[in-house]
């Protein structure tokens, strides 16, 4: 396979998760699309890696995205949690309390 | 027609097909070889289990289908699951409900993926085999995560919410007693750990300081926990919650579970094996040696099928050894309470993981040395520089680099 | 067409059905199992692209890890059975046109810049990229020590076999440092974040009354 598939593939993963982000009300589904926004990145670092006289490194920059992404979930499900506590909802759209 | 000499059922292949059908013929004969072990590992324990809890209880346990023992029992089990009416409750995420079975059961199969059964006999040779089926073992607690939540029964999303904690928090153990022997052996490809303990048992790896002999008691622990066998079923803990995430699974469904349950104890118990009880080394020095010659020697590729033959066996002696442990202590002991389990796990099982790990690391510097000239492996592990490969590169670079790729742009030099 | 090409494809397609599937599906838990079947087909591609590693660290730590939290998140978050929090037409019909606008413009991208006249004009005119057939073939997948070693500083991967005295590649043990550094932060701030916040209650001899 070429590597204009693998980026297209990657391309289409971006999109899907910057639409998804755009879109969910959800702070939950915000959180996948920001999944998929940097797994479309990171697709296309391991198709560089494989195709381009990038080498390893793109293999290691997707690690640190992976590990990233985890520590960003993590964090990003606290704040959540403790949203619901407060608001008893999710939806990003009720945290708008500075603005009134 | 000359008998090819192949290490390998590729090779074997290779010999007789173009190569792309070679590949093809035998990514597909590896597959039904381990949905064979996969299918008949349940088949035979399922039976098993209820023998051995019929005699731990003083019982007899099933004697009438196919003869003496009712050894065919599985078989009855399986028809009668078959025949049952394939319910979806009303209150159910359906798409979800029905495609939860099929993650669990996917999820332990492709973990025989990495498992060699014995030298050489392996689907996927990977120099990351545990690694990879740590990780895909893990994938198993989506399923019952997505059984318990899109059943629509709180009993069901009590037992996915349980085991989603339960997991979450024994992956870290389970992964810190796997790096263990991995630090002592110097590489994640469990056949070369494997070899690696050839020789008379005190090699195994379970016998190399008193910190891997503790480690594998603690692994097993783990190992039992994250295939949520009693004492740590608390996800389907009958007694509270009904039958946890399965309370809305009948028929074929249901039973799925339950292959991927006992598969997942298959293979935990043989990556214990092959971690720390020699894999399918037999522990008499001399046999195992015989048995090397044999799978090495020149010109005897029927010798080598017969000696990996027997590695197999003693391999799958072991996990049964293990796997009847997991059976007897699910029928000796009482369940735990949800807050026992996440209290063992967080509270003794991480720390001790964390100190034996430390003490495995500092044990070869405290007993050999670590000053030039001491001997810093351990008396026992002498060949394993050989066996990885290791003597022949004159610095770690360049062992580095033997198991890489070759950058494209030094072929050009 | 090469078993590889047909593993290509469909895995290629399930990461992409996924992603469409995590978007317009509205049910969250359903969005969290696209985004298993997603998340999970990526790291199949992978495997196909000879990143062993990686494949496998997607694996454990995204679809293991991340999403099982996601899950036990959306648990314990959610107000009623099946949770559903719409989008409003506008908001869908201005996401669903952006997207298209930004794939188009990935996707114009991508097709206008000529890669391998790229890698050439990087590499030298005999590049060529490492190509196999099948799954790990000559080993080509197993990077896991030297993407080891490029943590520790040493890069064998791209310095050996030059010259004496020229001048080496530089490793990642300080951005590894910092990302494990970052790692115990995040694991204090997220437990100190979600911990359950209960009012301490006095207990003494007055509130026996």
């Amino acid at each position: 396979m070429s590597l204009d598939s693998y980026l297209l593939i990657g391309a289409i993963l971006f999109v899907a998760g910057v639409v998804c982000m755009a879109t969910k009300r959800n702070g939950i589904g915000v959180l996948m699309g920001v999944e998929l926004v940097l797994n479309g990145a990171n697709v296309n670092f391991v198709a560089f890696s494989k195709f381009t006289p990038l080498g390893l490194d793109g293999q290691i920059v997707s690690l640190f995205v992976i590990v990233l992404a985890a520590a960003e979930a993590a964090v990003a499900l606290a704040i959540a949690l403790n949203f619901y506590n407060n608001h008893l909802t999710i939806d990003v759209d009720r945290a708008n309390e500075l603005k009134h | 027609m000359p008998f090819p000499i192949a290490s390998s059922i590729g090779e074997f292949f290779d010999a007789y097909f173009s190569s792309g059908w070679a590949w093809t013929l035998t990514v597909v004969l590896h597959a039904t070889f381990i949905l064979v072990v996969f299918g008949l590992t349940p088949f035979l324990w399922i039976w098993a289990e209820r023998k051995i809890a019929g005699r731990i209880q003083d019982r007899l346990g099933p004697t009438r289908v196919g003869g003496r023992f009712g050894w065919l029992q599985s078989l009855a089990d399986g028809l009668k699951l078959i025949q049952k009416e394939d319910l979806v409750p009303k209150a159910a995420d359906s798409m979800l409900f029905r495609m939860a079975p099929y993650v669990v059961c996917v999820a332990s199969f492709a973990a025989f993926l990495f498992l060699p059964f014995s030298d050489g006999w392996v689907a996927v040779v990977s120099d990351i085999a545990l690694y990879v089926l740590v990780a895909i073992l893990s994938l198993e607690v989506i399923g019952i995560i997505l059984a318990g939540w899109s059943s629509g029964s709180k009993w069901s999303l009590f037992g996915g919410m349980r085991e989603a904690a339960q997991m979450v928090s024994y992956e870290i153990p389970l992964a810190l007693c796997a790096i263990i022997p991995v630090t002592i052996a110097g590489t994640l490809n469990l056949s070369d750990i494997s070899r690696l303990q050839s020789g008379w048992f005190l090699n195994w790896f379970l016998f190399h300081d008193p910190f891997t002999f503790i480690t594998f008691f603690v692994y097993f622990t783990v190992a039992t926990a994250s295939c949520k066998r009693a004492p740590f079923d608390l996800a389907e803990a009958e007694s509270e919650l009904v039958g946890g995430f399965h309370t809305e699974y009948s028929g074929m469904r249901w039973s799925f579970f339950f292959m991927g349950e006992y598969a997942s104890m298959y293979v935990v118990s043989a990556v214990a094996a092959l971690l720390f009880l020699g894999g399918w080394n037999s522990g008499i020095g001399p046999l195992d040696a015989f048995l090397i010659d044999l799978r090495t020697a020149e010109g005897s590729a029927f010798a080598g099928y017969l000696a990996n033959l027997l590695g197999m066996v003693i391999l799958m002696s072991k996990a049964w050894l293990l796997l009847f442990v997991q059976v007897w202590v699910r029928w000796t002991f009482p369940r735990l309470r949800i807050d026992q389990v996440m209290t063992t796990c967080l509270k003794y099982l991480i720390p001790m993981a964390c100190v034996l790990f430390l003490g495995v690391v500092l044990w070869p510097m405290l007993m050999y040395g670590t000053s030039k000239g001491t001997r810093t492996t351990h008396p026992f592990l002498e060949p394993r520089g050989e066996i990885l490969g290791l003597h022949a590169a004159a610095t770690p670079g360049e062992t580095a680099v033997a198991h890489a790729r070759a950058p494209a742009n030094e072929e050009a030099e | 067409m090469t078993l590889e090409t047909l593993l290509f494809y469909i895995f290629g397609l399930a990461a992409c059905i996924g992603a469409v599937a995590v978007v317009v599906t509205q049910n969250v838990v359903r969005m969290a199992f696209w985004l298993i079947v997603s998340l999970g087909s990526v790291a199949a591609l992978y495997f196909l692209l000879d990143a062993d590693f990686v494949a496998a660290t997607q694996i454990i730590i995204y679809v293991g890890g991340t999403l099982v939290l996601l899950i036990f998140g959306i648990m314990l978050t959610a107000s009623g059975p099946y949770q559903k929090i719409k989008s409003s037409p506008g908001e869908v019909f201005m996401g669903a046109g952006i997207g298209v606008l930004l794939l188009v413009l990935l996707v114009g991208t991508v097709g206008a810049i000529d890669w391998s006249a790229a890698s050439r004009a990087v590499a030298g005119p005999d590049f060529r990229p490492t190509t196999g057939e099948g799954y790990n073939p000559a080993g080509q997948g197993n990077t896991t020590r030297p993407i080891g070693m490029a943590l520790l500083g040493p890069r064998p991967d791209k310095d050996l076999g030059k010259p004496e005295g020229s001048k080496l590649s530089s490793g990642y043990l300080f951005p590894f440092e910092i990302v494990s550094i970052h790692l115990l932060v995040v694991l204090i701030g997220a437990a100190y974040l979600a911990r359950a916040k209960r009012r301490v209650q006095k207990v003494g001899p007055d509130s026996r009354e």
